[in-house]
């Protein structure tokens, strides 16, 4: 018989990130540290298709399975390729950004009503807040607010998509897939919010 | 080791878990100084064809099928290279001189049984794989290795 080479694991490792950085594959995927936690920014040749909160969807693997499956399973993580979307979040948090100049793939948002509740939340300005009828109107059906809620909840690229300015008529918060805590922290960052009550333009 | 056989991975994880293996193929069968080559023109090879792997296929075996074949290319496009006299030797001389002697011993035997010893103690492909990715008989797979294992015997032996 005969002993393969020994095992360089460090040489393996190494090429393989710069397969990484030079491949072009279908999807390219990176985590960031936010203020509101870690996520998985995801996007294609088309744009940004997807910020994920790592806690809010299993693990960062559960999270990249996912968009194996739903985009293309040639997916690699390319750091590299989301300084442009790592600086502008930077900037939005730092308070010194009110929109975002990224291109969106909107791949993910399934649904020809989806996608209306989405482009007419999409359409609320920074500091500003509206409510699920309003946006149900907005995407032609004043009726929907049920199927509302789940487009917003299903947001595959919250914070850029503001559904966080989005709450219950009467005043209340409502839901927020990405917790609570996160939908106050940011209409608190974008002075929409102070100590929990809302500021009225 | 990845030898999971029903679904398709999303590619990073199938690169993180074969990358080792990969590699370590590469350096056996390109030798040191081609083995970065032969490596990247493996993936670049498997992320093209991904998507058309049919699931439950041994995505193991199938990387290190597509680098053999990468690695044949390598040593027909060096064939094909005049030799030039007064460069330094091609083998660095490290501490894991010796087992790159073997390598290069490995690679120079008859393509068969070089391909066969490769993929066999290598790759650890069982005779079966070895045989699909040689085009050829598990029979032949096996007496090619064989044939291999002797010939290198009486050459270190001489």
């Amino acid at each position: 018989m005969i002993d393969p080479p020994a095992h360089d694991v460090d040489a393996a490792r190494a090429a393989a990130l710069r397969f990484a950085t030079l491949a072009q594959p279908d999807v390219a995927y990176t985590i960031a540290e936010l203020p509101i936690g870690r996520v998985v920014l995801a996007r294609t040749a088309q744009g940004l298709v997807r910020i994920a909160y790592a806690d809010l969807n299993g693990t960062v693997d559960a999270i990249v399975e996912q968009l194996a499956d739903r985009l293309s399973p040639r997916i690699l993580e390319q750091p590299a390729r989301f300084d442009d979307v790592r600086t502008e979040l930077e900037e939005y948090f730092a308070g010194k950004r009110q929109q975002f100049s990224i291109t969106l793939d909107w791949s993910l948002i399934r649904g020809r009503f989806g996608a209306a509740v989405l482009r007419a939340t999409a359409a609320i300005p920074y500091g500003s807040v509206s409510t699920y009828g309003v946006v149900a109107a907005e995407a032609g059906n004043i009726a929907a607010s049920r199927a509302t809620g789940n487009a917003l909840g299903n947001n595959p690229i919250p914070i850029v998509i503001p559904c966080h300015r989005v709450l219950r008529s009467g005043g209340g918060l409502g839901g927020y897939t990405g917790g609570l805590e996160r939908k106050q922290a940011l209409l608190e960052l974008e002075g929409a919010l102070s100590g929990g009550q809302l500021s009225l333009a | 080791m990845y030898s999971v056989t029903s679904d398709r991975p999303p590619f990073q994880r199938f690169l993180d878990r074969t990358r080792d293996d990969v590699w370590r193929f590469c350096v056996a069968a390109a030798g040191a100084n081609n083995a970065e080559d032969c490596f990247q023109e493996t993936y670049m090879a498997a992320l093209r064809a991904y998507p058309k792997v049919r699931s439950g296929s041994n995505l193991h075996a199938w990387v290190l099928t597509i680098a053999h074949n990468k690695a044949m290319d390598i040593h027909r496009a060096s064939a094909r290279r005049p030799q030039t006299s007064g460069e330094l030797p091609d083998i660095p001389v490290t501490d894991g001189h010796r087992d790159e002697d073997l390598w290069a011993q490995v690679r120079a035997l008859p393509q068969k049984q070089s391909a066969a010893i490769l993929l066999r103690y290598v790759a650890d492909l069982p005779h079966k794989e070895v045989a699909a990715a040689l085009g050829c008989s598990e029979e032949a797979a096996r007496r090619s290795a064989f044939e291999g294992l002797q010939k290198l015997r009486t050459e270190v032996t001489r």
